[in-house]
């Protein structure tokens, strides 16, 4: 019994390390999201195209949605957009566009040069749509089925790795609920 | 000086370390005086070659040699030549190169000093030295080697020191705290000798304890550096956040104190021998630890270096190897049987095992809520934040409860103390007490709960420190006389133990009865913060070194008379174009007058953070007084 | 003359005059000041590298500490406006974690730590007093050695 105990900081040690080898190589910025399994806050915000036309949740009722949180401050927002594009015009994506505290012109100015992947987007200058989401950063994607309840969250730039081994399984298991 | 140099030398000591690792302890095993006679040569050989690999890299340095890399990222040519030279372990290789010449100081410094140990005990201690050189030589040489070279595209000038390096702080902080971590080293091999060739005695635990004093001195000086320079160079009054780099350093240090009381017992009665090896062992590996987690980016922490999979994995490689290694020597070779002893209840031995009782608690507590958040997201739990209150509301009861056992066990007899004795001869130290924090609480501004336990906490060791002192020294020859006799190891403890109470007033105080406040000023406002007015003059413009200020004049008023001016400044650097608050403390023994330069709200009004920080020198002080215990613990 | 002169100007600049003035937030009187600070000390910011958002200036940790004021200033308690934060930016976000199944190990540390050490020290006492007198006795040889050099050592003294 004496010779066991002997032996009980080995064996946390053991456990510690598995635990600390896991650890490593992940990002710790990531965060997942408060607001899975809920429903988008409700929101009464601006059309960034038409300021006369003024959005709200319903935008996101009927069918499965990428929610894309964006600004032309952001450098990583530019690097996905392609990629976003891709997912518009190839892939027959529905996404919605944040713009996140941002300029009207300047993003207006943006997506003139860089093309609009989106079908709609929410003008969103002072960041409240954003905090309610629990954005803390940009770029930020999420997923939102046909009833509008948040489905997945992804925290930084969305590429083809990321939609096929990320984001597609959870669109594909909204879509088969919806 | 061509940096290559550098690396050979690297090189050259590696090849010597592992010589070291492998024949003294085989001579030590099979009886071969003429391969044990080594040890010493080999060790001084390492030393050498760290120290001249450190000196190439200073020197490259100092000449704003930017051909290498590490050079190039961390400093400048507008850099003043003092932060240069504490450029030099402003980033990962290079404070790796400091770690790994403390250890070959300390491996030196034990090859030196012990000519009086048996042969076969230096010959593996320094083996055991040896082999954890092995493995620092091997990260830096494979992993962080600090003499990369940028050929051809050498740059014109360098990316510049980190602002917030840019400080005293650096040039004394890790030096120090390095010199703590690494010197358990010392402590971990003579445990681990022990553990080899079976001689775990009173003596043994006589030749680590001096090691071990002196180890805990620097580590203690440490942490009270980065606390000091935490305080007044972050900009918001803290100076512990229980970040997990801050926790790190901790780790050893809860254990160390642990370890230290242990070796106490186990050098005057022989008893707790078992106990007192694992203390060594995990001190050493929580020194370890605390180097993995600040270097591998597995926990987030503003202190960290920028994280790297491959360098983690390297390092827990050695950590685990160390570790584990360790530990199974340990299962399978310390003693079961053991010696008889009698103690009874209010023993001094048993006093000192409840103190390791709290100390460990202590340890298992900070150590569980640094990893936990790990723990939880590899369960896929998810990701949870533990952090200041979480800690305050668990380390302070077990502080406390520390320093009340403390000031009972001073007056502990070996083998057996009577109760009843003991316990009217606290009565007077309790009534002094009750009146000493009273009287304090008043002073500071009223009763509150937490902060008459923290603080009587704090009188209660004092009083009974001084008590003890008072009494030992009475002599027939006058006062003087016997508190000339008093030997260097006791004096140690009394600095300890008041090092101890000093801090936790401090720290008490400081938490319960300071003020904080953020107002917006433009300049000739006035703003109250407890007693004190502090009237913004006015913010003008000042060139530095390598970076322009607004430069703030604060004067501060109490009962009319101005008290103190104070000169914010909010820093712009040439080079990174980082923005730096430094702020400005005035420093008392009682309390700490704080001001620093927020946000500019518009063109005229400033935000600005004033404080008072009750008693905050107090406590800082308080761990400096540990570290001036640098007495070894034995003649 | 003077002294009455240098008197009036000590009055007068000795802070009375000027007006007190506005925080970076308005705050009614210190003691919700004093709550406002504590509650943003207990909130972490969800991009930083381990801050709160007192000490951070990412513009998230603006946000979170303008909905902290705006919150406090409606009259929410402490508990509803962690848990209105908590509800955007998820658990993270609290430095001092809910007791729950998955935490309750963790408070229970201490506890569980020193209790325990506690039941190996009484164990350690108890053995011992069955351990009957201290140590091995001295042999009638040994135990003559030692008489003499005591004797030795008193005549020297």
């Amino acid at each position: 019994m004496k010779r066991f105990l002997l032996f009980l900081p080995l064996l946390i040690a053991l456990v510690v390390g598995v635990v600390l080898f896991a650890g490593i190589g992940k990002d710790p910025t990531k965060l997942e999201s408060a607001l899975v399994g809920k429903p988008v806050p409700e929101f009464s915000l601006k059309d960034l195209h038409n300021a006369d036309v003024v959005l709200d949740q319903s935008l996101f009722r009927g069918q499965v949605t990428l929610l894309n949180v964006w600004g032309t401050w952001c450098p990583a927002c530019k690097d996905e957009h392609d990629d976003l594009m891709w997912l518009a015009e190839e892939k027959g994506v529905n996404i919605i566009g944040l713009n996140y505290k941002d300029n009207r012109e300047d993003a207006l100015l943006w997506l003139d040069r860089l093309g609009d992947p989106y079908r709609k987007i929410i003008y969103d200058p002072r960041g409240t749509l954003g905090f309610d989401l629990g954005v803390y950063g940009a770029p930020e994607t999420f997923v939102i089925d046909a009833e509008g309840v948040v489905r997945y969250r992804h925290v930084g730039v969305v590429n083809k790795e990321v939609w096929e081994q990320t984001l597609l399984p959870v669109f594909n298991d909204a879509q088969g609920n919806g | 000086m061509y940096p290559e140099l550098g690396q050979l030398a690297l090189i050259l000591a590696l090849l010597l370390a592992v010589l070291l690792s492998v024949v003294p302890l085989a001579g030590s095993l099979t009886g071969r005086n003429n391969l044990q006679a080594f040890a010493r040569p080999l060790a001084s050989g390492v030393f050498v070659f760290v120290g001249l690999a450190f000196a190439v890299l200073t020197h490259a340095f100092v000449t704003d040699d930017f051909s290498v890399a590490y050079v190039a990222n961390n400093s400048n040519s507008l850099l003043p030549w003092y932060y240069k030279f504490s450029a030099v372990w402003g980033g990962h290789e290079g404070s790796l190169l400091l770690w790994i010449l403390m250890l070959a100081g300390w491996t030196l410094a034990v090859a030196i000093f012990s000519r009086r140990l048996p042969a076969v005990m230096i010959s593996q201690v320094l083996s055991v030295l040896g082999m954890v050189c092995v493995g620092f030589l091997l990260f830096i040489v494979i992993t962080s080697n600090p003499f990369d070279r940028l050929l051809p595209n050498v740059p014109a000038d360098g990316a510049d020191l980190n602002p917030l390096l840019q400080d005293f702080g650096l040039i004394v902080h890790p030096p120090m705290l390095y010199m703590g971590y690494v010197g358990f080293a010392v402590a971990f091999a003579f445990a681990i000798a022990a553990l080899i060739n079976g001689r775990l005695d009173a003596a043994w635990a006589r030749w680590s304890r001096p090691w071990t004093t002196v180890a805990w001195a620097f580590l203690s000086l440490g942490i009270a550096l980065g606390s000091w320079w935490a305080y007044y160079e972050l900009g918001w009054g803290g100076w512990w956040f229980w970040d997990p780099v801050e926790n790190a350093s901790l780790l050893p240090w809860l254990s160390g104190t642990a370890l230290m009381h242990s070796l106490a017992v186990t050098e005057k009665r022989g008893v707790f021998k078992s106990w007192t090896v694992l203390l060594a062992i995990v001190t050493f590996s929580l020194s370890l630890l605390g180097a993995f987690l600040v270097r591998s980016g597995v926990l987030t922490s503003v202190h960290s270096f920028a994280a790297d999979p491959e360098r983690g994995t390297f390092l827990l490689g050695l950590l685990a190897v160390t570790v584990i290694a360790s530990l199974a020597l340990y299962a399978f070779r310390a003693p079961v049987v053991h010696v008889r002893s009698r103690y009874g209840s209010f023993s001094r031995e048993v006093f000192l095992l409840l103190n390791n009782v709290l100390l460990v608690s202590a340890t298992i507590l900070v150590a569980v809520g640094t990893l936990y958040p790990l723990v939880l997201d590899y369960l896929e739990l998810g990701k949870l934040s533990i952090g200041e209150p979480f800690f305050n509301l668990t380390f302070s009861p077990l502080a406390v409860a520390t320093g009340l056992l403390l000031g009972a066990g001073i007056f502990s007899r070996w083998k057996k103390t009577d109760g009843g004795w003991l316990a009217r001869k606290l009565l007077w130290p309790l009534a002094i007490s009750i009146v000493a924090t009273t009287a304090v609480l008043i002073g500071y501004g009223g009763f509150k709960p937490w902060a008459f336990l923290g603080v009587f906490s704090a009188m209660w060791v004092t009083v009974a420190t001084f008590w003890d002192l008072w009494e030992k020294s009475s002599s027939r020859k006058g006062r003087l006389h016997g508190l000339k006799r008093q030997s260097r190891s006791y004096y140690g403890m009394v600095l300890g133990h008041l090092g101890l109470a000093i801090t936790m007033a401090g720290a008490t105080v400081v938490s319960n009865y300071g003020i904080e406040r953020d107002v917006r000023m433009v300049p000739g406002d006035v703003a109250t913060v407890g007693d004190y007015h502090f009237v913004f003059r006015d913010i003008g413009a000042r060139q530095g070194a390598n970076f322009t200020a607004q430069y703030g004049t604060f004067d501060v008023m109490l009962d009319g008379e101005r008290v103190s001016v104070l000169h914010p400044e909010k820093r712009q650097y040439s080079v990174g174009m980082s923005v730096m608050t430094e702020a400005d403390i005035d420093a008392g023994l009682f309390r700490d007058i704080f001001v620093a330069i927020g946000e500019r709200i518009t063109d005229e009004a400033w935000a600005i953070r004033l404080q008072i920080q009750a008693a905050c020198s107090l406590a800082l002080a308080g761990l400096a007084v540990y570290g001036s215990r640098r007495l070894p613990g034995y003649r | 003359m003077v002294r009455i002169v240098y008197l009036m100007l000590v009055l007068l600049l000795s802070g009375a005059a000027a007006a007190e003035v506005a925080d970076v937030y308005d705050f009614s009187d210190r003691a919700q000041e004093q709550r406002y600070q504590n509650l943003i000390a207990e909130l972490r910011c969800p991009k930083c590298q381990n801050q709160n958002i007192a000490d951070s200036n990412a513009p998230i940790s603006k946000d979170m500490r303008d909905a902290v004021y705006r919150m406090m200033k409606d009259g929410a308690s402490n508990e509803e406006i962690v848990e209105s934060l908590v509800g955007r930016f998820g658990e993270f976000v609290r430095y001092k974690p809910e007791l729950d199944s998955r935490t309750f190990l963790l408070w229970a540390t201490p506890a569980i730590a020193v209790f325990g050490g506690f039941l190996v020290v009484a164990g350690v006492v108890i053995r011992s007093r069955r351990a009957g007198p201290s140590g091995p006795a001295l042999s009638t040889e040994e135990k003559a050695r030692v008489d003499k050099m005591l004797a030795e050592q008193d005549r020297s003294s």
